[in-house]
């Protein structure tokens, strides 16, 4: 057991550093040089190079490579060139409304994906279960930011239920600030719980066709009593992992419905420094969002052998 | 009603079960003209290789197929309840059959590894059982899977109550299958190769301890398998399945002693020095013709040929192409399963004369 | 039975196939549908002079309207023409990037599955990917590249490879554990040989779903891109930069982004209902893998 867990650990260690690598790649690829930017036109040569050693851009790109996982090592993910502060800052203060959103749309995609998974596997091939699988496909084929404008003209606009855009600032109490979330929120919702439908739809099948739900009917126990109790606390597993996977996507992925809705949140922070060529920023919040999702996948992982015994002993 | 009257009455009661599955290729009939009784408190083996439809013909009677397969099934399945009350398993309403599941009538799978769920204790799935049926309370029903772990020997059960499947070895799992299936005292229990993935001394064990249980409790038993070693030493009588139909059936003695369907005399040859100790009883000259290797040997006897596919019966008989007693007639129709002296019955028309130990 | 087997002729391969793929009526809906989008796409615009960049100032703004089926957008363009003119690029970006994934993504997932020394390392790498949000890796992509038409479609096969990758390697293990490649082996069949002429041929399905639904994901992804203005320069007509270009008059005008965002809507859902199609036909070994 503790032989797998190394393992695993061992092995997200080294997509972690893979991770990083490939982070400070792509940021020095897109930033370009951001110095010429920083400084405009009228910097001349000296000034260039000047500024230059002092970010430490002038040595070799091994070297810069250590030296900034030295710096994260430490907790410095360093300084935005544009927003005149820390990066680690910046993060947490656009943290607030991603990480409300990711949770909320995970909450409203879990409500909806997991009772029609399940209603779609238990009438598998009938046409309730037709009707719920093309209902999850149609919601992966729809772009969010289409229906993202699309709720805002409705919702906000039309009807007026809720503000159309913006976060409100600091000041504003925090429920209202929510309630600017609730539309982006469904948005992502409706759309990622069409992946959860399908995903616990397979889930549940695989489970339907065990041995052991079969003794649970044979024993005279009722449908009903048989998904509840046998059925979901075994496939559950598998969906919570999913559920969890997909918010960590969503903590830069939902960039575009960020935009949208002009929320103050992560994706925003990392396409504004894209543009500007903000590469302290780029790489660090890549870095963030990517490591994230790895730690998820591998606590998703460990949490697996620890509810499923099974697993356990396969490790073995 | 007379109590020794109600003896002599089958427990279950067979008539012309059919079953038959939808595939995207057509419907495929699994299991055609079933029919076989069991008196109260006897054990009935129902014999066959892989793909004979013994397991359907036992699935059938519970009622566990699944939807998806979309099984159709036909004939009568007559039980005598606890209360004296006869009714048709297969024509039940669900919410009858399963006050009768797990309660009445109860069944032990070939898998025990995984026929447990593996996130609940082994105390809870057998509590879960006797809540339902008996109305007990958690506590109470705690108490008697305790009980039942105890009766199928399960040492530290109270230990045990609180333990996942993962942590039993298979035998165990098996008795916990075992604890479970008895736990509401039912009178009659299906056991579908219930031995078959154990280890072949557990596989004794497990078999001593059905004997013992049902010798204890007097419950009726249908005794699922392809093992004629077991069927000898547990069974009261024999059914012997092919291609889907019951070709044989016997007191398990005479069975033995005088096979008289061409499938099961090739059955019983094939095991090992069966063949001999046929051919001495029948008369000895013919040892000289069984096959035998090099150092005179006997060789094993096979039945040559398999199973033909259940999407393209052979027409007749259909233990035909591999008969080698077959004649013209037995191409023309399927034989009806002809009753014979002394309670046996064969799907042969070779056994028209009665057959002589 | 099928009316051939019923007549007792012979059944080409591909007309079996065939039949069960569309066994399903949906599937041969969405597959119906496709090839009228396709169609549409490719022939209109030869057929009909009618130019979609033809700018009316007079008719800004117009709701939908026999003249103009689906309205005109702020610059008095007709949309439903942008929109059949526009297929043509989404179309290309998503088929595109659907078969230069599959091409790479199978020859690593081939490399991963087949041998194992390379498996560790390359799925590392496919799982570092992978880490990242789609349309993130996209957005930093493009930016390295420089945002023009085919930067994009690169970038986008960059960023769908390791998803291919993964479901062929998984496919790859399930196959090379066959007992017909130890007998290749046996026989000292050359592993090139193994991998071009008994493994890869049995990819074929798991590749097939994949190639359908990379065509959607992609089609969807390069329409954030271009939303966010970092996908295709906003001149070429996709329906991303379509929706793109006029978010602002969507209050007024509802259909300058209600329809090309269905354009989008229907053309990913056939792919996909047609990838499960293809998916349901799936050889059943690969099924898990898949």
């Amino acid at each position: 057991m503790l032989r797998f867990l190394t393992r695993r650990l061992a092995g997200a260690l080294m997509v972690l550093a893979l991770v990083a690598v490939l982070v400070f790649l792509l940021t020095r690829l897109a930033s370009g040089d951001p110095v010429a930017l920083l400084l405009g036109d009228q910097a001349t040569a000296a000034d260039i190079a000047r500024v230059r050693a002092e970010y430490g851009l002038d040595r070799p790109l091994g070297t810069q490579f250590l030296l900034w996982l030295a710096q994260v090592a430490q907790g410095n993910l360093g300084d935005s060139l544009f927003l005149q502060r820390p990066v680690t800052q910046a993060l947490l203060e656009r943290a607030e409304p991603t990480l409300f959103l990711a949770g909320f749309a995970v909450l409203v995609a879990a409500l909806i994906g997991i009772p029609c998974g399940t209603a779609a596997a238990v009438w598998r091939g009938h046409w309730a279960d037709q009707l719920l699988s093309g209902v999850a496909m149609l919601g992966a084929s729809v772009p969010s930011f289409w229906l993202g404008l699309l709720f805002m003209q409705f919702f906000a606009v039309k009807l007026g239920w809720f503000p159309a855009s913006g976060y409100g600032d600091p000041d504003t109490p925090l429920l209202e600030r929510l309630h600017h979330l609730v539309l982006p929120a469904l948005v992502l919702g409706l759309l990622n719980s069409a992946l959860i439908i399908r995903f616990t739809r397979a889930s549940v099948l695989d489970i339907l066709s065990e041995d052991y739900v079969r003794t649970a009917r044979a024993k005279g126990l009722p449908e009903r009593s048989i998904l509840l109790h046998h059925v979901l606390r075994n496939a559950l597993v598998p969906i919570v992992t999913i559920l969890g996977l997909t918010l960590a996507l969503m903590i830069g992925g939902a960039v575009v419905t960020e935009t949208v809705f002009n929320l103050p949140g992560v994706g925003n922070l990392v396409v504004r420094a894209v543009l500007r060529r903000d590469y302290p920023v780029i790489q660090g919040t890549l870095l963030v969002i990517a490591a994230v999702y790895v730690l998820i996948n591998l606590g998703v992982d460990l949490l697996y052998t620890v509810v499923d015994p099974r697993i356990r002993l396969e490790a073995k | 009603m007379n109590k020794s009257l109600e003896n002599l009455r089958p427990r279950l009661e067979v008539r012309s079960l059919s079953t038959s599955f939808g595939t995207p290729e057509g419907r495929i009939q699994s299991v055609a003209d079933v029919s076989f009784e069991i008196p109260a408190g006897q054990t009935l083996a129902l014999v066959g290789e892989s793909g004979s439809g013994k397991s359907v013909t036992s699935l059938s009677l519970m009622g566990l197929h699944a939807r998806s397969a979309r099984p159709e099934v036909a004939g009568e399945a007559w039980f005598v309840r606890r209360d004296g009350q006869r009714v048709n398993l297969l024509a039940l309403p669900e919410t009858e059959m399963r006050r009768l599941r797990g309660n009445e009538v109860a069944m032990v799978f070939q898998e025990p590894m995984t026929s447990l769920n593996p996130v609940l204790t082994v105390g809870e799935q057998i509590a879960e059982s006797v809540r339902l049926h008996k109305g007990l309370d958690r506590r109470a029903a705690l108490a008697r899977a305790r009980e039942m772990l105890d009766w199928v020997e399960i040492p530290a059960a109270a230990q045990r109550l609180g333990e996942y499947p993962h942590q039993l070895s298979g035998g165990m799992r098996q008795r916990v299958m075992i604890a479970l299936a008895m736990a509401c005292e039912p009178s009659l229990l299906i056991a579908d190769e219930p031995t078959t993935a154990l280890d072949v001394t557990i596989q004794a064990q497990i078999l001593a301890l059905m004997g013992r249980l049902q010798k204890q409790t007097g419950m009726t038993l249908l005794f699922v398998t392809h093992n004629l070693g077991v069927v000898a030493q547990y069974a009261d009588h024999v059914a012997v399945m092919y291609a889907g139909r019951i070709v044989e059936s016997a007191p398990v003695q005479d069975l033995f002693r005088a096979p008289s369907h061409p499938y099961t005399q090739g059955l019983l040859a094939c095991l090992p020095g069966m063949a001999r100790r046929q051919a001495e009883r029948a008369g000895g000259a013919d040892t000289a013709l069984l096959p035998t290797g090099p150092a005179g040997r006997h060789r094993l006897v096979a039945i040559p040929g398999q199973v033909s596919s259940p999407l393209a019966p052979p027409p007749g008989c259909a233990f035909g192409p591999r008969c080698g007693h077959r004649e013209a007639a037995c191409e023309l129709t399927m034989p009806e399963l002809r009753a014979l002296s002394g309670q046996r019955q064969s799907r042969c028309i070779l056994s028209n004369h009665e057959v002589t130990a | 039975m099928t009316t051939l087997q019923a007549m007792g002729r012979p059944v080409p391969a591909w007309r079996t196939v065939l039949e069960r793929l569309f066994r399903r009526r949906v599937v041969l809906v969405a597959t119906v549908l496709l090839g009228w989008v396709v169609a549409v796409a490719a022939v209109w615009p030869a057929l009909s002079s009618a130019d979609p960049s033809a700018i009316d100032i007079s008719a800004r703004l117009h709701p939908p309207s026999s003249a103009h089926w689906a309205g005109t957008d702020e610059l008095g363009r007709d949309v439903w023409l942008r929109i059949v003119h526009g297929a043509r690029f989404s179309l290309l970006i998503g088929s595109v990037t659907a078969a230069g994934a599959v091409v790479l993504g199978t020859l690593l997932g081939l490399l991963a599955g087949y041998f194992k020394r390379l498996d560790a390392p390359l799925m590392r790498l496919v799982d570092a990917m992978m880490s990242f949000p789609d349309i993130l890796l996209g957005i930093a992509l493009v930016a390295i590249l420089g945002p023009s038409l085919w930067n994009v479609v690169l970038a986008l096969v960059i960023v769908y490879t390791p998803r291919v990758a993964r479901v062929v390697r998984a496919a790859t293990l399930v196959l090379r554990e066959l007992l017909f490649i130890d007998a290749a082996r046996a026989l000292g069949v050359r592993t090139p040989w193994i991998l071009w002429r008994h493994i890869l041929p049995n990819l074929a399905s798991p590749i097939l779903v994949q190639l359908t639904f990379i065509f959607a994901y992609a089609i969807l992804c390069e329409a954030g891109l271009s939303f966010l203005g970092v996908g295709v320069p906003p001149e070429i007509p996709t329906w991303g930069t379509m929706i793109a270009g006029s978010i602002d008059y969507a209050d007024r005008a509802l259909w300058v982004i209600l329809y090309p965002g269905l354009a989008i809507v229907f053309t990913a859902l056939s792919l996909q209902v047609l990838g499960d199609g293809v998916r349901d036909l799936l050889d059943p070994k690969l099924r898990k893998a898949a």
